[in-house]
């Protein structure tokens, strides 16, 4: 029982997602966001649940819960319920209300809690494949558009791809420790290296192997250059709020997963091995995703690029993880940090798009002139969240950068000034749309917008945590710091 | 406790902004009117500032010390030096200024005063930041801002302008952001108290120094602008409103300078004195090439605008002369000639671009060669500009005079800057020779018909520009109140350097 009091918000939220199913199928026609305020309704009761449920191990160490695991399980949740309350236009435009497509998104949180959960190598791919097989259903969710389908089967073939590669980095290393329990490999590992003085050279080819599966496998789920090229397609294709939901949770998922595997299992070879893999994987996704964003005249398109950038930032974090300042690892906070962030302004940016596209049916960004004298109160939302997203202070995102980079400062000072040097190309695109709202005054006036409660909703906290956390980041980064002493391996 | 003055200097304008954007947007002259009350409660705090103000000591004063991001050592600390007084005295004047003559302002009202209140926080925020992560978030959060202002209310190519304003300050200012993380991660105990790390500036290894003032340099460099980073001025000059224009040129640019006085110098004292010669020959470049452009200027606006690069000039050229002399007494004649330069250039240039804009609204167009004669049609105007002309190539008995004095005895003091101090002279040549051209070719001579209906400049731009003309006259004639608040400081800015 004490084991399965440590899943209770994985069981809450799997429940959640069914019943939300079979009401969909009891009661059609719901009407109204009903639907939508039930998933968001899960979402919050999960949310509660966690801090209930305390740290520790459970089956067998398979799977744990410690603050690492409870923060990105928060900005999971978060994500999905951003995701959710942003539904509404979607739903309408597919005359459903069916529960599915809100039992999908919950069903592939309950995989990414599970993902960062687990330590155990067969469970992480188990869960990874429920986090991304519900989101190949969402990419392609708008049976009516040729754009979704391809989105939808572009991403089931990368993504199966991607997870046999995955699977056979993995089964390598299971083939070299005897293992699949992440925080034993690294002792086996160890173990054979100083058996025999160093690695024997087959050992060490196999590994190598290993190493490049892996990150390849991952490279591939973060969109990461050059594994990038299905990204831009399937976020354009599909709907809106699904494209915000994977930019963000599966995201996070993705970094997490890949920085707990890589951290807990193999955490001395960083600094021969993966650091500089991953090192130039980040510097390539900060470049090619800031340079290609500036060229995007379609808003989904532009953020995409722009996420692709994103993970690059966070792989700076990520690569820096051993480095401590005052005894503190900076490395995973400020990944944390930069997630949390991450998720206001970008969930805010996607639902600032879907409440522009839904008054005025339009993702390009020259349709966005004159928004500021018709739409005043969206046109300052979207100016926070992408002040936000290009770093400027006092908007949350500009913490989230200085943090990363003072994390990545003492060994990865190069990626540190391709960083800064990206976020500046950055500032030009996102500066781009403001100028768009605010500097031009359109001839043809655009008609007042309206918005949906559930949206309202998610822009109201969106805005609200860009701004706080970004005045007030102490008690987070505080969090954040301590993650790591409660550690449980 | 005491008064937080400055605090409560930041954020009046912020809460100002909040009230400005719960208005009304049709009730435009309330707005207007709001905005600049607003604005004189920080102006009436810094006076008081400038009297309460203990100038006997370098030590900081009216400090504000609270925790903000503990985890991190990030602090509220706030206090000023008889180097940021004087400053912040000039950005609340100039704000309050520049919000009169922005009454012009007709389309977009409400946005326009809550972003120039913004703005007004943002700057006053970076001259009383004792805390190098609190002075990094108001230098940047000014910039929004600004963007705005230019890219929303400025000329013809404003969007351009606006967004090289933006990127290149974001260029030099995210170096910057390196160069803090380098010494926070360098001090021990870590820290981004300022006054701690001067403190530390002598222990911070020479590479290290040498590396974090390049850094800071490109930072600084692009505000002041010195030469080559000055591309962005003319730009954003041209386009932006006039008191926008007002604001830059008053405000913005001086935040260079002060960026190297509060920060490079004191905490790296190695990497000035190593860089010491190459800045002053910047400068000099600065001062005759700033000059040279200015003669080639058709567009009044331009050429004043080029002039700045030229007077920012006088200021790098003060600044890079320092030492200690053989009684161990700090020379600081040249430091002095510098804040001198950037309080007096302040005053006058502010003065020079708002008259610009003046004649712009009336004549709407800003070509030295489309005048002629005005002297005779406007003869208050007349006055008033040449009065600021003359001040602006330095006649004496204004404060322009007082400065490049103070820069070029200070400068021709030390040996090694003989030379470049005879080369400095000739810019002050050049000025006269621009300045005297354009007072010649737009007020003298035979009065251009076309001009016939223009109007003489009215009472609420008197009122704008009158302060200015009276500290400009006054510091000229008794430069005293402003060495003296000045000169403790000073003392030991170079005893930091030189150590």
């Amino acid at each position: 029982m004490a084991d399965l009091r440590l899943m209770l918000p994985e069981l809450i939220l799997f429940a959640w997602a069914m019943m939300m199913l079979m009401y969909g199928v009891i009661r059609k026609n719901v009407g109204g966001n009903t639907m939508i305020y039930l998933a968001m309704l899960g979402v919050v009761i999960t949310g509660f649940s966690i801090p209930m449920t305390g740290y520790g191990i459970a089956f067998g160490g398979t799977f744990f819960v410690d603050k690492v695991s409870v923060f990105f399980k928060m900005i999971f949740l978060g994500a999905a319920f951003f995701a959710a309350a942003s539904s509404s236009s979607l739903l309408e435009k597919l005359k459903s209300d069916h529960g599915e497509y809100f039992t999908l998104i919950l069903l592939s949180t309950v995989g990414m809690m599970f993902l960062i959960s687990t330590n155990e190598l067969i469970t992480l791919y188990v869960a990874l494949e429920l986090t991304t097989i519900p989101l190949f259903v969402l990419a392609a969710y708008r049976k009516d558009s040729l754009q979704s389908s391809e989105a939808g089967l572009k991403y089931l073939i990368l993504g199966a791809v991607s997870s046999a590669i995955l699977l056979y980095g993995i089964s390598m290393i299971y083939g070299l420790t005897g293992t699949t329990f992440i925080n034993l490999a690294f002792g086996r590992l160890l173990e054979q290296s100083l058996g025999m003085l160093t690695l024997t050279q087959e050992v060490n080819m196999a590994f190598i192997i290993a190493m490049i599966m892996l990150i390849a496998g991952f490279g591939f789920k973060l969109a990461l250059v050059p594994f990038h090229m299905w990204a831009p397609d399937v976020y354009e294709g599909a709907p809106t709020p699904v494209t915000s939901f994977l930019s963000v949770a599966s995201k996070g998922a993705g970094v997490a997963a890949f920085a707990r595997l890589f951290y807990s299992a193999l955490p001395s070879f960083g600094e021969f091995y993966w650091g500089i893999m991953v090192g130039t994987l980040a510097a390539a996704a900060m470049i090619i995703g800031n340079i290609t964003a500036v060229l995007q005249s379609n808003v989904k398109r532009m953020l995409a690029y722009s996420s692709i950038a994103h993970a690059g930032y966070l792989l700076i974090g990520f690569v820096s993880l051993p480095t401590t300042v005052n005894d503190t690892p900076f490395g995973p906070a400020s990944i944390m940090f930069y997630m949390l962030a991450y998720l206001f302004a970008n969930m805010g940016a996607f639902a600032c798009a879907i409440a522009f596209e839904k008054n005025y049916g339009s993702y390009e960004i020259k349709d966005y002139q004159g928004l500021a004298k018709e739409s005043p109160a969206l046109a300052l939302t979207f100016t926070i969240f992408l002040l936000s997203l290009a770093g400027i202070p006092p908007m949350v995102g500009f913490f989230a950068k200085y943090y990363i980079f003072l994390a990545g400062w003492p060994n990865y000072s190069w990626l540190v000034i391709v960083g800064i040097l990206t976020s500046v190309i950055s500032l030009y695109y996102y500066a781009n749309i403001v100028k768009q709202m605010y500097f031009n005054r359109n001839e043809t006036v655009l008609a007042k917008a309206h918005f949906d409660s559930p949206l309202v909703i998610t822009l109201v906290l969106t805005v609200a945590g860009t701004i706080l956390f970004g005045i007030f980041p102490e008690s987070v980064i505080k969090f954040a710091n301590n993650a790591f002493d409660a550690f449980p391996f | 406790m005491d008064f937080p003055i400055l605090s409560v200097m930041i954020f009046t304008p912020l809460i100002g902004m909040l009230i400005v954007m719960l208005m009304n947007k049709e009730k435009t002259e309330l707005i207007k009117y709001t905005s600049v009350a607003v604005s004189i409660i920080p102006l009436i705090l810094s006076v008081m500032l400038w009297f309460g103000y203990d100038s006997s000591t370098a030590a900081m004063q009216f400090t504000e010390r609270y925790e903000w991001i503990p985890t991190l050592s990030i602090q509220y600390f706030l206090g000023v030096d008889g180097l940021s007084v004087p400053m912040l005295f000039l950005t609340a004047l100039l704000s309050t200024i520049s919000l009169i003559v922005s009454f012009h302002i007709k389309i977009r009202v409400k946005e326009y005063f809550a972003f120039f209140l913004l703005l007004e926080a943002g700057m006053i925020g970076v001259f009383a930041a004792l805390d190098f992560f609190l002075f990094y978030v108001f230098w940047e959060v000014m910039l929004v801002p600004m963007y705005f202002l230019i890219g929303i209310w400025g000329g013809p190519r404003k969007e351009y302008a606006a967004i090289k304003f933006f990127l290149y300050t974001l260029f030099g200012s995210i170096f910057m952001l390196v160069g803090i993380l380098i010494l926070y991660l360098n001090s021990s105990p870590h820290t981004l108290d300022m006054m701690e790390l001067i403190a530390q500036g002598n222990q911070f290894a020479h590479s290290l120094q040498i590396l974090v003032w390049v850094f800071f340099f490109l930072a600084f460099a692009i505000k002041v602008p010195i030469f080559p980073f000055h591309t962005w001025l003319p730009d954003a000059h041209v386009e932006a409103p006039t008191a926008v224009s007002i604001i830059l040129a008053g405000v913005l640019l001086k935040m260079g300078t002060y960026g190297f006085l509060r920060i490079s110098y004191p905490m790296l004292p190695h990497g000035t004195q190593y860089f010491a010669y190459p800045f002053a020959i910047l400068g000099v470049i600065g001062i005759i090439y700033g000059a040279l452009v200015s003669m080639a200027q058709k567009d009044l606006k331009k050429l004043v605008a080029y002039s700045s690069v030229s007077h920012m000039g006088y200021c790098v050229l003060g600044m890079a002369v320092f030492f200690i002399n053989s009684n161990g007494q700090p020379h600081t004649t040249g430091l002095a000639g510098c804040i001198f330069q950037m309080f007096s250039h302040g005053l006058i240039t502010g003065a020079l671009f708002l008259l610009v804009g003046v004649l712009y609204d009336r004549a709407h167009t800003r070509e030295i060669a489309a005048f002629g004669g005005l002297g005779a049609k406007l003869p208050l105007y007349t006055a008033l500009m040449t009065v600021f002309a003359m001040a602006s190539l330095g006649l004496p008995g204004m404060s322009g005079f007082v400065a490049e004095f103070m820069v070029f005895v200070g400068a021709f003091a030390s040996p090694t800057y003989q030379v470049m101090t005879g080369i400095a002279v000739i810019g002050v040549v050049l000025t006269a020779a621009y300045i005297l051209r354009m007072v010649q070719k737009m007020f003298l001579g035979e009065f251009n018909v076309k001009w016939a209906g223009l109007t003489e400049i009215n009472g609420r731009e008197i009122l704008a520009v009158a302060p200015l003309l009276i500290l400009t006259i006054a510091l000229g004639v008794y430069p005293k109140p402003l060495v003296t608040m000045i000169s403790a400081t000073l003392e030991n800015i170079v005893f930091m350097v030189s150590r």
